[in-house]
């Protein structure tokens, strides 16, 4: 029963060792980045079903208000344009960090903060404002999907801000390692994620909402 | 007055929903489960204390990154909740096979409809998954030949959160209720109108955590398997384990999120009052019913695959052939994993969306036969003419096969409309899908256990008690289910817990017999396993390779080193090891280099724990708690992302030692 190890051992057909061993250290393809995309995608699925969602319940008004009633497009523009601008700087500041300048990506991801609280502060104004006319997520199945699909955006582009923070940390202490340009490359997949995922909000909820 | 009212506000603030009356002491059942619980969990802590093993357990396993020690943590997870899972079985069973006429059985509705639930959502879950995800942990870094998996830091995170999840639930049966509402929670019963209690909470925030592990492991699994292979391993050179590995990982990645959607929304509508499912305010109940099975429907799939890769792998081994069919084994499992998404709305043809809507998933449904029954062709051809050995991991094979047949056809049958609408909600239905998940996944996992153990532990499972687990559980699963087809065509609806009808109660009994066989058969694997290790010298495996083995993994010591492969193998097979022993393969004996390694953490097991609190908080609404708790866990994240020294090398001088070790012992073997 144990002997078919030895058996190999003892054929003299004699294959050289090394047709069946890497002698060198064997470093296999760094997977992060795969890997980040890939919960990218799942997260993608998340945004796909509250866009589902929004879908079958989003005209379910319940007697309630209207996208027509309720959204005012001038704000949304200002805001897509502070989440848009982000994307931006974002991009600068990895140029910055291809040309391996540590100062000058630390100052454009601190601007790409910036638009993107200002991104933040402006929709919790909107929301604050909703809910203070009465037209809460409680108020029909249409405003729950609304709160619901925009709010979980915010939620990821404050938790962004979040990781943004800890990286500028990481980066001033550390410089512009293999591991923080890692680190940056991860956050710029999911800082313009979120700038795909607000084109949908913007158009799917905003812009056809009035329109309806 | 006013200091009373001030006082209970405090105590709302502190304890939320909690309150004395919250402990279920007045049933005596929970009472007695409880003190039999502490007894052993007592038990096993004193043993281990007088061991002196806690060093051990938390620096060796508990913090360990190792994906074979995960994957053995996995297992035994998997089977700690099976026998709570068998537990609610048979408390079903002998209820139902009492309780007829004037009898209303021993547990009152209230309580039935809590095992029902917790039954599913454990054997689901907390059984089934880790099973799983624990073989799959162990096997495909060793089959394809790398060191551990991508990020040998989620693994133990991952492996945590499960747990924590499983904690939970387990929680819930001393602490408040469980969810009475059937293991998928269909609103608007599981809506805070109809189910205002903690059961929902539990069930909601235990499988939210769950499914944050499985999904992290998930991307790990395919990250693994897409860029760890050994050089020369193309795709279809890949073991067909590892190729179910990462079919059912890509449906984990691709169906998990969903199921954390679905149920975010419910907890919208539980705790900030929207109206996603609810039956007022535009709220509209079927879209839960629709989108938690386009997760789960995948979810049996993501079950199912790496079972059928298990199969595959034993198939050839023990017939001592090349599997037959490799190629269409590949494409069947790819076809499986793409028409898993198309199937869904089978689980509730009743809902009423027309002819054609329901035609097209009938017919979808009954394509999966196909390649299904590709598979079992392949894995038949691959015995013709084989020199079979009947060892125990191909009797359990054998056993599926004949069993998991059985359970595809009256799938087909379910899989047809008008036939639907007869058995939708019957014992039917229940015989199928248990037919189908014990003679497949549960038999598999056996098989897995089997076939593997000697490669985990470095000595085989007895034998003996191994074919006595194995044909009380055939037998036994049988009795149990065969009757419940009888019931479902005779209209015997599922869920209930209490009969008019005394002509249907000799069926229930007979299902209770068969009952008590699992239950042997699983004593009977306890038994096995201590048998085992008490007779570990006599069962020891020195090569490496006991079954005469086909893939990577028979090719290390029994256990492999921590490093898994000193140096990293060429790969220019299928069958990789059978073509190394075929051609003369020499283990290399000198000039070892050091091994790359990641370093332990306690991370995992931190980061785990607080979530477990977080959610408990968030069932109570004590919400101090959770806030806290959820402000340590994003904090404690941060924390953890500043630790930039992870990973050390073994020295040379150690990979020397160890693999020194290894040649005087096959030279031993040898003489």
């Amino acid at each position: 029963m144990s002997t078919h190890a030895m058996s190999a051992n003892a054929a003299t057909s004699g294959a050289h060792a090394d047709e069946f061993i890497v002698r060198e250290d064997h470093h296999p393809e760094n997977g992060t980045m795969l890997g980040f995309w890939l919960y990218l995608m799942s997260d993608c699925l998340i945004f796909a079903v509250l866009f589902a969602i929004y879908g079958v319940v989003g005209s379910n008004y319940a007697a309630g208000p209207s996208p027509a009633d309720l959204f005012d497009l001038d704000i949304v523009a200002v805001n897509t344009a502070m989440l848009l601008l982000s994307s931006i700087t974002y991009g600068f500041a990895m140029l910055e960090m291809a040309r391996k300048r540590t100062q000058m990506t630390l100052i454009w991801l601190a601007i790409t903060g910036v638009f993107g609280l200002c991104f933040i502060g402006i929709e919790l104004y909107e929301f604050h404002h909703l809910i203070h006319i009465g037209a809460g997520p409680q108020r029909s199945a249409f405003l729950s999907a609304f709160f619901t699909l925009v709010g979980t955006h915010g939620l990821h582009v404050s938790f962004g801000l979040i990781w943004l923070v800890t990286l500028m940390t990481q980066v001033r202490k550390h410089g512009l390692t293999t591991e923080n340009r890692r680190r940056l490359s991860c956050l710029s997949l999911f800082w313009h994620f979120l700038d795909v995922i607000w084109i949908g909000v913007f158009t799917f909820v905003y812009l056809m909402g009035v329109l309806r | 007055m006013t200091q009373m009212q001030d006082r209970s506000d405090l105590m709302q603030f502190l304890f939320g929903r909690l309150s004395w009356n919250s402990i279920p002491y007045h049933e005596p059942i929970i009472v007695w489960t409880f003190v039999g619980t502490a007894a052993l969990g007592m038990a096993v802590l004193a043993w281990i204390t007088k061991q002196r093993a806690w060093g051990t357990l938390w620096n060796d396993w508990f913090c360990s990154i190792d994906h074979k020690k995960i994957g053995v943590m996995y297992i035994v997870l998997g089977l700690i909740m099976m026998l709570r899972g068998f537990a609610d079985a048979i408390m079903m069973r002998a209820q139902q096979a009492f309780a007829f006429g004037d009898s209303m059985g021993y547990l009152p509705p209230h309580h039935y409809d809590q095992i029902f639930t917790a039954h599913g959502v454990i054997m689901i879950f907390f059984v089934a998954m880790p099973f799983v995800t624990g073989l799959m942990n162990y096997v495909v870094p060793l089959q394809i030949g790398a060191r551990d998996v991508a990020f040998p830091f989620l693994n133990n995170f991952s492996f945590w959160m499960t747990t924590a999840g499983a904690l939970l639930v387990m929680l819930s049966l001393f602490i408040g209720e469980f969810a009475m509402t059937g293991w998928l929670a269909y609103p608007p019963l599981s809506g805070a109108a109809y189910s205002p209690g903690v059961g929902v909470d539990y069930y909601i925030w235990g499988l939210q955590i769950a499914g944050v592990g499985t999904l992290l492991s998930g991307v790990n699994l395919i990250v693994t398997i897409v860029k760890m292979r050994a050089p020369g391993m193309s795709l279809m050179k890949m073991p067909v384990f590892t190729w179910t590995a990462l079919c059912t990982n890509v449906l984990i990645v691709a169906a998990f999120p969903i199921l954390t959607a679905v149920l975010a929304l419910l907890t919208m509508d539980r705790y900030v009052g929207t109206n996603f499912f609810t039956n007022d305010f535009g709220g509209n109940a079927m879209m839960y019913v629709n989108l938690i099975w386009i997760w789960g429907h995948p979810e049996v799939y993501i079950l199912i695959l790496p079972i059928f890769g298990v199969f595959s792998e034993i198939v050839s081994t023990f017939s001592g052939k090349r599997l037959f069919g490799y190629s269409s084994m590949v494409y069947a499992t790819v076809c499986i994993t793409i028409l898993s998404y198309l199937v869904w709305l089978h689980h509730f043809f009743t809902m009423g969306s027309g002819a054609s809507v329901n035609s097209f998933f009938g017919i979808t449904t009954m394509i999966i036969s196909i390649p299904t029954g590709a598979k079992m062709f392949n894995w038949l051809f691959t015995m013709y003419r084989g020199r079979i050995r009947f060892d125990v991991p191909m009797l359990w094979t054998m056993g599926f096969m004949l069993t998991f047949v059985g359970g595809g056809m009256t799938g087909v049958l379910l899989a047809v409309p008008p036939a639907d609408f007869v058995l939708h909600n019957s014992l039917f239905l229940i015989a199928h899908f248990h037919h189908v998940i014990i003679g497949g996944v549960v038999f598999g996992t056996f098989a897995g256990i089997n076939f593997w153990f000697p490669k985990v532990t470095g000595f085989s499972l007895d034998e003996f008690w191994g074919k006595v687990s194995f044909w009380f559980w055939i037998v036994g699963f049988y009795l149990a289910f065969m009757p419940l087809y009888v019931l479902g065509l005779m209209g015997v609806t599922r869920r209930m817990s209490h009969f008019t009808d005394p002509s249907l109660q000799i069926w229930f009994q007979i299902a209770a017999v068969g009952g008590v066989l699992v239950g042997l058969g699983i004593l009977a694997f306890i038994v096995q396993l201590v048998v085992s290790i008490r007779r570990r010298h006599e069962l020891r495996d020195e090569s490496g390779d006991p079954w005469n083995g086909r893939t990577l993994e028979w090719s290390t010591s029994s256990p492999p080193p921590a490093y898994n492969f000193a140096f990293t193998p060429r790969v220019h097979d299928q069958d990789a090891w059978w073509d190394m022993k075929q051609r003369g393969y020499r283990r290399p004996e000198t000039d070892f280099v050091p091994v790359h390694m990641p370093k332990n953490t306690a991370a995992g097991i931190v980061l785990a724990g607080i979530s477990m609190i977080c959610g408990f908080g968030l069932i109570w609404h004590i919400w101090w708690l959770a806030g806290l708790a959820f402000l340590s866990l994003v904090f404690g994240a941060i924390l953890h992302s500043f630790n930039y020294n992870r990973d050390y090398h073994i020295p040379a001088d150690e990979v020397t030692r160890v693999e020194q070790a290894r040649t005087q012992q096959l030279a031993t073997l040898q003489a």
